[in-house]
């Protein structure tokens, strides 16, 4: 695998790996996993922490995050999150998943963690498509949106609605924290960060479920350009998808 | 120190997992297998121990995969319709070679099926079930002890072999109740050199089962491949009792084992020369046992809750060395001894030899 160029003046996350990330030009993967990573150098996890990978581009997350990692089945995450926590109390255990994972196949896994207060953090990457297949239709594919698998829009009369999981998951009683944010320009990633260190904060505080949902591109499936797809998330997914903070513990 | 209590199966088993080191249960209620989860649910936190109730089977054997993952001896129970939602955990257990502990008190089947005792998951078990080049361990207990033993036994192949192993019981040995000699022998914690608890002052661990660059999967297969070698030349095991002058093996295991147990000494009763082999486990099979009682006989006879579906592996081990005959009790319907006694005989006339009429 190819290392990465150092530039002078910036520095990376202690546990992120040297190496080049495998993500498309525009994508969010790349900045979501550095999000991830400066959330356990912030809070010194790099020894206790254990990352449950969904199936999606996120799945590679190993290959750049020097940490504890395990593969769960597609949309079992929380699940597999749930065992390894309750058998092993004292590390810090999330998951790391896109919204086919979480939204569709992995609906039920997601919402029984939360109501179970299981004390775990899931990182949630909301793009509006399934990204490693190639471009079908995900859950959280907009009205009109045109993909490999609604080739003429999106239906809702047939192909369903939008899911907001964000909203959701901050209506059950073990949820301690729920929160989306964007990642499109500079000061939206200061504020997914400070989000980040809240999802991760809950977990440390035992104060029970948290969950962060990320708008990010995918120009390769899109069919757009990474600037073009900035505009998209902007115009198209940000007035489906309200940003906020749904549910915290200390509020 | 050991005990006698008057156990039901059930109980019995998850008795054996406590006295083995499980301490990490997760499942999802169905019939007939409750008293396991209602068991380990006031006794697991007794020992410092977990149990979670699901929402599905799904959650349940991802939940078994997580603590898996973690190094804990973990575990989970269900029946046919559960076990078959497992599946997909399944194979992700044994890809990423995981051990575990799969209890399956089967009930009959296909779809919601019944209640009553099959064996009709035999195919299932020992196949693997999942997608994928995988097999389990299946340990087929005959007994009430036996499900007390053998849930130790599996849980120590898991961690041997490391990949799931399976007690393939049903309904009848998971309700009945007989005297158990129980034995919390302190083991310690077996080594767990995969498990995720943090990188602390070692390289970072990985689980996994995606094997995507060119080569790599096909070396993995073939790994397991060899562990599935080795596991079938030292931990096969098999009940057997032959006369030296056997004309006829009879071939049954679990429930059927038992039935076929009574059947086989009443037949000895009358004068006739009849065998029992009992594959205790399922996978590996006892392929050469049964092939050497086969091939000294000249002729088998296979005993199944089912329509036939060990009696193929019966077929393969004795590579046409011997006449295999068949008789099937499908959909809960439970042989008595003289039935099976009879169908001993009737193979005797076949073969010329005078039987005293039942």
């Amino acid at each position: 695998m190819q290392a990465v160029k150092k530039i002078k003046g910036f520095s990376a996350p202690r546990c992120l790996k040297e190496n080049i990330f495998h993500f498309c030009p525009g994508c969010h993967h790349g900045l979501v996993h550095r999000l991830t990573a400066e959330a356990i150098d912030h809070f010194n996890l790099a020894s206790s922490a254990v990352g449950v990978i969904g199936v999606g581009c996120g799945v590679f997350l190993y290959d750049y995050l020097a940490i504890d990692c395990c593969e769960a089945p597609h949309g079992r995450a929380p699940a597999v999150a749930s065992g390894l926590k309750r058998s092993n109390p004292d590390s810090f255990v999330f998951t790391y998943q896109g919204d086919g994972d979480l939204a569709a196949i992995g609906t039920s896994e997601v919402i029984h963690a939360a109501n179970r207060k299981e004390n775990i953090t899931i990182v949630f990457v909301n793009n509006s498509i399934y990204g490693m297949t190639g471009g079908q239709m995900a859950p959280t594919t907009l009205p009109g949106q045109k993909t490999t698998t609604t080739p003429f829009g999106r239906n809702s009369a047939g192909d369903g609605f939008p899911i907001n999981m964000a909203e959701l998951i901050a209506t059950l009683p073990g949820t301690a924290y729920s929160a989306r944010v964007s990642c499109h320009d500079a000061a939206h990633v200061r504020k997914a960060r400070h989000a980040m260190f809240r999802a991760f904060q809950a977990q440390i505080e035992k104060r029970g479920f948290a969950l962060i949902e990320l708008l990010s591109a995918c120009p390769t499936n899109w069919r757009m350009t990474p600037a073009q797809s900035v505009e998209r998330l902007v115009d198209e997914m940000i007035p489906a998808y309200p940003l906020g903070t749904f549910k915290d513990f200390e509020l | 120190m050991s005990d006698k209590l008057l156990l039901k199966g059930n109980v019995a088993l998850a008795m054996g997992a406590i006295d083995a080191g499980c301490r990490y249960y997760f499942g999802y209620p169905i019939t007939p297998q409750n008293e396991i989860p209602e068991y380990l649910s006031a006794e697991l936190p007794a020992v410092g121990g977990v149990f979670v109730q699901a929402e599905s089977e799904l959650a349940s054997i991802n939940m078994v995969l997580g603590a898996a993952a973690a190094g804990k001896i973990t575990m989970t129970s269900s029946s046919g319709p559960g076990i078959s939602l497992m599946q997909e955990g399944l194979s992700y257990l044994a890809g990423s070679e995981l051990p575990a502990l799969i209890v399956n008190i089967a009930r009959s089947g296909p779809g919601l099926g019944g209640i009553a005792a099959t064996q009709g998951d035999y195919g299932q078990a020992t196949r693997g079930g999942g997608h994928g080049d995988y097999r389990l361990i299946v340990l087929a207990p005959n007994s009430v002890q036996e499900m007390y033993d053998l849930a130790g036994e599996a849980i120590r192949l898991a961690f041997s072999y490391r990949n799931p192993a399976m007690i393939l019981a049903d309904a009848i040995l998971g309700q009945m109740k007989e005297p158990v000699l129980i034995n919390p022998a302190k083991t310690p914690d077996p080594e767990a050199p995969w498990a995720l608890n943090g990188a602390k002052n070692r390289a970072p661990r990985l689980v996994k089962s995606l094997y995507l660059k060119d080569g790599e999967m096909t070396v993995h297969n073939w790994k397991m491949h060899e562990k599935y070698n080795l596991l079938k030349k030292n931990d096969t095991r098999v009940e057997v009792d032959c006369p030296s002058n056997c004309a006829l093996a009879v071939i049954a295991f679990g429930s059927a084992g038992r039935i076929v147990k009574t059947a086989v000494s009443r037949a000895r009763k009358r004068g006739l020369p009849v065998g029992l082999v009992r594959p205790i486990t399922l996978f590996p099979f006892p392929e050469q046992a049964v092939a050497e009682a086969a091939g000294k006989s000249g002729r088998t006879l296979v005993i199944e809750l089912n329509t036939g579906q060990m009696v193929d592996d019966v077929r393969l081990a004795c590579s046409g060395n011997s006449e295999v005959y068949f008789k099937g009790y499908p959909g809960g319907t439970i042989p008595t001894p003289e039935e099976i006694e009879a169908e001993i005989c009737m193979i005797f006339e076949k073969g010329g030899q005078r039987v005293c009429r039942l």
